[in-house]
């Protein structure tokens, strides 16, 4: 790995994300309807997105000793209870980390 | 002007408490993983991105191929071009500034601006657009650089903070699930993802987990379903 790698990755990713971000405005410009599938997915894949990012989160998650899915199994209840009780996400994700940090670091 | 400026400012404070503690967060990981305050700076400033800019430590730190940046980055951006699909009517007629405006279009950004904002005076709406997109783009830039100093100056474990991302996406996912009737989509989400990281393993599930997504939604009858 050169000193030049992680500015080239850094490159790559932002010229992704830009591109990304870009694309709608070059396709759909200057039309006034975007088709109805295209509608339907802005709508329904947001949800579906997050819950694969979650999945995503949780891919290292092992289930072969408690130390491997305790903490963040405990620390997800701790983020979902919270939420679903306060409704303030600021608060949910630092008690939810600040919980998990200590399982890991102190308990197992 | 001065008006525009102090509307976009008390919409944005929820915004900066969140970039400033996330950014926080993302500033201390990349100095943890040996990566300096330039690096943070510039990453934030560039590709401005919260969840990929995490998953991007990852890809840096494992010394990710290009390829599998660019793929990476594509599966966890997808949802923006979404953002770009509904923000088509509002930004169309934003001048010179539009470039910045998409550019700077994140999921923050997006809850504000995607708002009906009846408050605003139409002639208004330009400048509130741009003043909470860059006042957002601030935050983060300040939040990262501020936890990359501390993670140089000050030692502490930080083991596990990364699961700051986790609980975000948790919190994200809970807040479109309690607003929406129809759980289908997150389901699916949440299934797909799980069945695919079974099968291809944890380096490789997230292609197919989107393409499999995105083919079950396109099938999907909203209509049709009864939860």
């Amino acid at each position: 790995m050169t000193d030049f790698y992680p500015w080239l990755l850094v490159a790559v990713i932002a010229l992704v994300t830009a591109g990304i971000r870009f694309l709608p405005f070059l396709i759909f410009n200057g039309q006034r309807k975007t088709p109805a599938i295209i509608d339907k997915l802005g709508r329904v894949l947001p949800c579906a997105i997050m819950g694969m990012l979650v999945v995503y989160c949780l891919k290292g998650t092992r289930f072969d000793s408690p130390s491997g899915f305790l903490p963040p199994l405990i620390a997800c209840l701790v983020v979902g209870v919270l939420h679903i009780w306060k409704r303030n996400t600021l608060l949910s994700i630092i008690c939810g980390t600040v919980c998990y940090m200590a399982l890991v670091q102190l308990v197992f | 002007m001065k008006q525009t400026l102090r509307s976009a400012f008390v919409a944005t404070i929820p915004v900066m408490t969140g970039y400033l503690v996330l950014g926080f967060g993302f500033g201390i990981i990349m100095k943890a993983n040996g990566f300096g305050i330039l690096m943070a700076f510039a990453m934030s400033l560039l590709i401005y991105a919260g969840s990929m800019q995490y998953v991007a430590v990852g890809l840096l730190t494992g010394g990710a191929s290009i390829l599998t940046a660019a793929l990476t980055t594509l599966m966890v951006n997808a949802r923006h071009l979404f953002y770009g699909i509904s923000m088509l009517d509002r930004y169309r007629q934003t001048g010179r500034a539009k470039p910045y405006l998409i550019f700077a279009l994140t999921d923050e950004t997006y809850s504000l601006v995607c708002q009906e904002n009846a408050h605003i005076p139409p002639e208004q709406k330009n400048g509130y657009y741009l003043f909470v997109s860059l006042f957002n783009h601030l935050y983060w830039i300040a939040g990262s650089v501020m936890g990359a100093v501390v993670g140089s100056l000050v030692r502490f474990n930080s083991e596990g903070i990364d699961f700051a991302l986790t609980a975000l996406f948790v919190t994200v996912f809970l807040e479109q699930w309690l607003g929406s009737r129809k759980h289908t989509p997150a389901l699916i989400g949440v299934g797909v993802s799980v069945i695919c990281l079974l099968i291809f393993g944890s380096d490789r599930f997230l292609i197919p987990a989107m393409l499999v997504i995105a083919l079950a939604l396109c099938l999907y009858r909203e209509d049709a379903s009864h939860d």
